[in-house]
């Protein structure tokens, strides 16, 4: 225990305490550094074992290919901050794309608008049934994913139809470079930023950490829980469709079978990343190492070449499996 | 001194709602059965039904399992995973005849179970989590151990039970399941599990306080959930002749979480409805023959699964509140 | 109703006009009358005890203070002039700030993001102003003497100091009105000098406080007034200086010191004391902040009383003989063995049985049948190779229904149906199944109509008799008295005193609860 007043800290408690107090913080170290330490670790081996590992190009795919998971990520990491989860953004992510392209026929305004817009209304829905009516997050966005699935059949002749890209200015965005950086780098790193900075300096970020810390004491404490629920999952939704979007503008073309699984990866990323999965800890950072640490072992199994994708399932898999094991155990490990 | 039975008077709208929850799952048999009397031709046909029994099969056994890890306030997203593996592992031990590689398979996808149900019951993750991780890798593993194959079976064995019927009449695979609800039935209504596992659901700490294993009894439900989900791999790949770790089992998930729910069985855990179940799994498959048989696209009947889902869950929501 | 002897207390606080007041508030729950007409008023710099037993309506009176609940009739009155609070953030809002016995904060964000949740300082971008934070959350804390890094999680601190950066956070948001909901239950001697000295400062500010507590220590200590709750009725209001303890307790308990000495009001008989040699032996049975070396001996055939008010650890001991509760040490033996203590099922395989205080959460399995509560411990013993045997339990059910006369339709009833008298006959029912030794009961005639309660009340009798040996948790103090032949009184989670042959009466309980050392009433 704690004494009040340090003065009184010679005591044999104060002492445990503080070696109590040692291990919270190595425990607290692994939860939040653990994946960019892994993934550190990665790059050391990859960089040895594949000469061609470390050369721009092969980082600069790296960087491209992650981009559109990591904004689809973030969303997710704001859901699960809240306690819940979104199982919804493959499908959205798909419909992002095709929508996307079909809006391109207007305009770079319409390849993107028109994702947010449906990314709006699609959250909304889930947030809606999630915050007001009660019900379960993994349910209404299970229920998301096989209807936005549908929705995406529908728009596009069941799946016939891949509308292509032909607006120049889209094909800039989802394609160019600038200084070898990707835009849709560029892109999610400014989300990215943008999500650090609310999560950690307004009032609403606050909220969502309070509500997945305890959703009681947050509603004892006057704050807007069902309002703040209800936003994350069209955050959620908005990063989902946006994602699927770029991704379009980067292939040229709105593919209706894009993002299945996605979600799974995602919420690999977020929590491999030290986010909590009953929420109310967690980190964008940690997501975006959660992400590259994924990307890296992707990179790396292409690399060897015999190896295939489903060592790619098993592997993140197995690291989702063992990093809730880790977490839990931390978890209880200081509730004691 | 006399106390008589309480016998709480409903409200209009809760009484309404709460035959909706008991017998909602038989109305909507009846009223599509209904529907197609009047309205598709050739559907009152005993081939159509032979089909409509024979495509329910594999969602229906996994539906059994989901019932149970439900009843415990639980849930597996792995059963897809499952599927794949077992499916995967038929070809490989095909050789040792009909027997072996069944068995194999079964055991194959049970230990996915194992580490679901050692995940659950004795580290405490929560149960999503740990069998979404298990989706992943489950069939990553499938796909790994079937090198990514799509292998043909020829086994006589596999393939009769997939296509053939006893006396001409009914197919195998309709039977192994009538003997799965049967027993599983029995194991729900007349074992000492089936009452400890519904009680664990019910008040998981009042359980514990009369000194119910817990732990053991929730790491069994989710090696029989595996177990089941296996077999629904086995006729799986016996329907296509060949075994699909990629695909077979997508989504399957979903499918079997609603037709629970949809039969009655509330996701908050404490009641395991077999027949309501049974029932769940055919409202679906009669609906999507009804949508497929009138042109329907896939893209609305998706939506269509969807919007029944989530009308399920809230009618069952509404008892747990009503309560 | 209440009297108004404020006028003859000549302290400033007297004069002034009340902050917070309840006027003939009336609260109903489904036909119950939780509390009825009850006038209740602090004023500023008043430190004010609510006191009453469990059920007294103390927290109803509480929850209606706070929004929570709307009274059906009477008015609250803030200021002179009268308000409604819809939900928490509107008395939250005027000025009624609440500190409840489990710290109601996020134990993963700092001390200063808990005391700024919803109204973090910002700078002039609309970001929240960290430096800023972190400075005013010191001075505040400061202020209350309370010197500890606030940027550290709050899960890191003691229980004591979270308690107190709840009540910082309280009384930041402007409050006139700070009510405590047994702020101490889990603080340390030394915590609770500083809660203390917090009060002391909060009462100068001109903060008025209701405290809420069963510790009579604490009540003396920090308060001046008191309002005494029962049966959702004021029965007193007055200084607490001209109020002995033992007259307290009686006002709270309901049972004046002159005329305890009534006939039974119980359906006990006659109790019997045994001298047979003990079934269960327990000693120093010790966990931090709830049990201090509480040791006991039962005999069979013996019904045992706990004494003590809330909070003494009387369910605790149950939990803890029971194998529900972890112990930092001691022992419970059953005729001469030891039991593997924390785990129930070794508990239950010693025969050792607890009837638990919460019906509804610890026991019955609402969704099944009575039958199947009733097997659901003895289930392995009545089933062959893993199948339930319905003969085998049809035999125990039919047995048990009819001796403990549970009406249900049918043993298929749906538990959740029957009435409470009916479902604690099951919850008995499925430990007497089992064959026990010694049955501890928490609470058994709780929330059970008169019929049933005296029922129970034989049926204790009826075990004893026929040589179980029975430890009796009861709020209600004829009941301990009436039904037990020596009474175990337990106060701050040790055991006070123990009253055997003719001092088990009221007069001795009182007294030893009031636990003003004397052991004689006045």
């Amino acid at each position: 225990m704690t004494a009040i007043e340090p003065s009184a800290s010679q005591s044999s408690e104060s002492l445990a305490s503080d070696a109590q107090l040692a291990r919270e913080r190595v425990v607290s170290v692994v939860q939040s550094y653990g994946a960019a330490i892994v993934l550190a670790l990665l790059v050391v081996i990859a960089s040895i074992s594949f000469p061609t590992f470390l050369t721009p190009n092969n980082l600069t795919n790296i960087a491209t290919q992650s981009s559109f998971p990591l904004i689809v990520a973030i969303g997710m990491t704001f859901v699960i901050l809240t306690g819940g989860i979104d199982l919804s953004v493959g499908s959205v992510f798909a419909l992002g794309g095709v929508l996307g392209a079909m809006g391109s026929q207007s305009g770079v305004g319409g390849t993107f608008l028109l994702p947010i817009v449906a990314g709006v209304v699609i959250g909304a829905i889930q947030g809606g049934l999630v915050a007001y009516a009660g019900m379960a997050p993994f349910i209404v966005t299970l229920a998301g994913l096989l209807a936005v699935r549908g929705l995406v059949l529908a728009v596009t002749n069941a799946g016939s139809n891949t509308p292509l890209i032909t607006d120049p200015v889209t094909s800039v965005i989802g394609q160019g470079k600038v200084l070898g950086v990707s835009y849709t780098v560029l892109i999610a790193l400014v989300l990215l930023a943008a999500g650090v900075v609310l999560l950690a300096r307004s009032r609403g970020g606050q909220s969502i950490l309070a509500i997945g810390g305890s959703e009681s004491a947050a509603t004892l404490m006057g704050l807007p829980v069902a309002r703040v629920k209800f936003v994350v999952y069209v955050v959620s939704g908005v990063c989902a469709a946006l994602a699927g979007s770029l991704n379009a503008a980067y292939s040229s073309s709105g593919v209706p079978t894009v993002g299945v699984g996605l979600e799974l990866s995602a919420i690999s990323a977020v929590v491999i990343g030290g986010t909590l999965l009953s929420g109310g800890k967690g980190s964008l950072i940690g997501t975006l190492a959660g992400v590259l640490l994924l990307a890296v072992i992707q990179n790396m199994i292409n690399q060897v070449g015999s190896l295939t994708s489903s060592v790619q399932a098993v592997v993140s898999g197995g690291f989702l499996a063992v990093v809730v094991i880790i977490q839990t155990v931390l978890a209880r490990s200081q509730r004691l | 001194m006399t106390q008589g039975t309480v016998t709480i008077a409903l409200p209009r709208r809760a009484a309404m709602l709460s035959v909706l929850q008991r017998y909602g799952v038989y109305l909507a048999i009846l009223l599509i059965l209904l529907f197609n009397l009047v309205a598709t031709p050739h559907f009152f046909e005993l081939d159509n039904f032979r089909t409509q029994f024979v495509q329910v099969v594999p969602v229906l056994i996994v539906a059994l399992g989901m019932a149970l890890v439900i009843g415990t306030e639980g849930i597996d997203l792995s059963v897809g995973g499952v599927m794949a593996m077992s499916a995967a592992v038929v070809p490989l031990y095909i050789g040792y005849g009909f027997l072996p590689a069944v068995l194999v398979a079964v055991v194959a996808g049970t230990l996915i179970g194992v580490v679901n149900g050692a995940m659950v019951a004795f580290i405490g993750v929560q149960p999503i989590v740990a069998t979404l991780s298990l989706m992943v890798a489950g069939r990553g593993l499938a796909l790994l151990i079937a090198n990514e194959q799509l292998v043909s079976v020829t086994d006589p064995g596999i393939l009769a039970l997939g296509r053939d019927s006893l006396v001409g009449a009914v197919p195998y695979s309709v039977i192994v399941a009538i003997v799965l609800v049967l027993v599983i039935a029995l194991v729900v209504n007349r074992t000492t599990f089936g009452k400890q596992l519904v009680a664990i659901g019910g008040n998981r700490r009042a359980a514990a306080l009369s000194g119910l294993p817990v732990k053991r009894i929730l790491l069994l439900v989710y090696i029989l959930c595996a177990a089941l989900a296996s077999i629904a791999g086995i006729i799986g790949t016996a329907r296509l002749g060949a075994s699909v770790p990629s695909t077979l089992g997508n989504l399957i998930e979903l499918a079997a979480i609603t037709a629970v729910v949809v039969g009655g069985t509330p996701l908050t855990g404490g009641q395991v409805k077999i027949a309501g179940t049974v029932a769940g799994a055919l409202l679906l498959q009669f609906i999507s023959a009804t949508l497929i048989k009138h042109n329907v696209p896939d893209a609305y009947s998706q939506i269509f699964q969807a919007a029944i889902i989530l009308i399920a869950v809230y009618i069952q929501r509404g008892r747990a509140v009503t309560r | 109703m209440s009297s108004s002897p404020d006028q003859t207390v000549p302290d400033t606080s007297a004069i002034a006009q009340p902050v917070l007041e309840a006027r003939g508030v009336t609260k109903r729950f489904a036909g119950v009358t939780a509390l009825s007409g009850i006038d209740f008023a602090v004023r500023p710099g008043e430190s004010h005890a609510l006191m009453g037993e469990n059920g007294a309506g103390k927290s109803t009176l509480i929850k209606v203070l706070t929004g929570v609940h709307q009274p059906d009739d009477g008015e609250l009155v803030w200021e002179g002039s009268p308000v409604k609070f819809a939900r928490p953030l509107d008395a939250q809002r005027r000025g009624v700030s609440t500190i409840y016995q489990e710290v109601n904060l996020i134990p993963l964000m700092s001390v200063a993001q808990n005391i700024y949740l919803g109204r973090e300082p910002r700078n002039r971008i609309g970001l929240i102003d960290y430096s800023q934070m972190f400075a005013d959350a010191r001075t505040l804390l400061t202020t209350y003497g309370i010197d500890i890094d606030v940027k550290r999680p709050l899960r890191s601190l003691a229980l004591g100091v979270q308690q107190m950066v709840a009540l910082a956070r309280a009384v930041s948001i402007n409050a006139g009105v700070v009510i405590m909901d047994e702020p101490t239950s889990s603080l340390e001697a030394r915590e609770v000098d500083t809660l203390f000295s917090v009060i002391g400062i909060l009462r100068r500010q001109g903060i008025a406080i209701v405290y809420v507590s069963h510790r009579m220590d604490e009540i003396y200590r920090v308060c001046e007034r008191v309002t005494v709750l029962r049966d959702g009725r004021v029965v007193h209001v007055g200084d607490l200086a001209d109020l002995p303890r033992m007259e307290l307790v009686s006002l709270m308990l309901g049972r004046s010191v002159a005329n305890v000495k009534g006939r039974g009001v119980t359906a006990f008989g006659e109790t019997r004391e045994s001298d047979a040699p003990p079934v269960l032996v327990a000693t120093d049975l010790s966990r931090k902040h709830q049990l201090e070396g509480v040791g006991l001996e039962i005999r069979p055939g013996e019904v045992v009383g706990l004494g003590g008010l809330l909070g003494a650890g009387r369910s605790e001991t149950l939990k803890a003989l029971a194998g529900v509760m972890q112990l930092d040490r001691g022992t419970v033996a059953v005729d001469g063995k030891q039991v593997r203590s924390g785990s129930v099922p070794a508990a239950i395989r010693a025969g050792i049985v607890m009837l638990p205080e919460d019906r509804k959460s610890e026991g019955i399995i609402p969704n099944l049948s009575v039958r199947d509560n009733i097997v659901l411990a003895a289930l392995p013993r009545l089933s062959r190779a893993g199948f339930s045997s319905t003969k085998n339990q049809d035999a125990v059910v039919d047995v048990f229904m009819r001796r403990l006369r549970i009406k249900a339709s049918s043993p298929d009833q749906q538990v959740s149906e029957l009435s409470g008298g009916n479902q604690q006959k099951v919850m008995i029912a499925r430990w007497l199944a089992m064959n026990p030794k010694v049955l501890l009961l928490d609470e058994p005639t709780r929330g059970i109509d008169v019929g049933a309660k005296a029922e129970v009340q034989a049926l204790i009798d009826e075990l004893a008799a026929e040589g179980l040996a029975i430890v009796l948790v009861s709020s209600e103090v004829e009941e301990v008295v009436e039904g037990s032949a020596r009474v175990i009184v337990l106060r701050d989670g040790r055991v006070e005193t123990e009253l055997t042959g003719a001092d088990v009466d009221e007069e001795h309980l009182l007294a030893a609860l009031a636990g003003d050392g004397s052991g004689d009433p006045k």
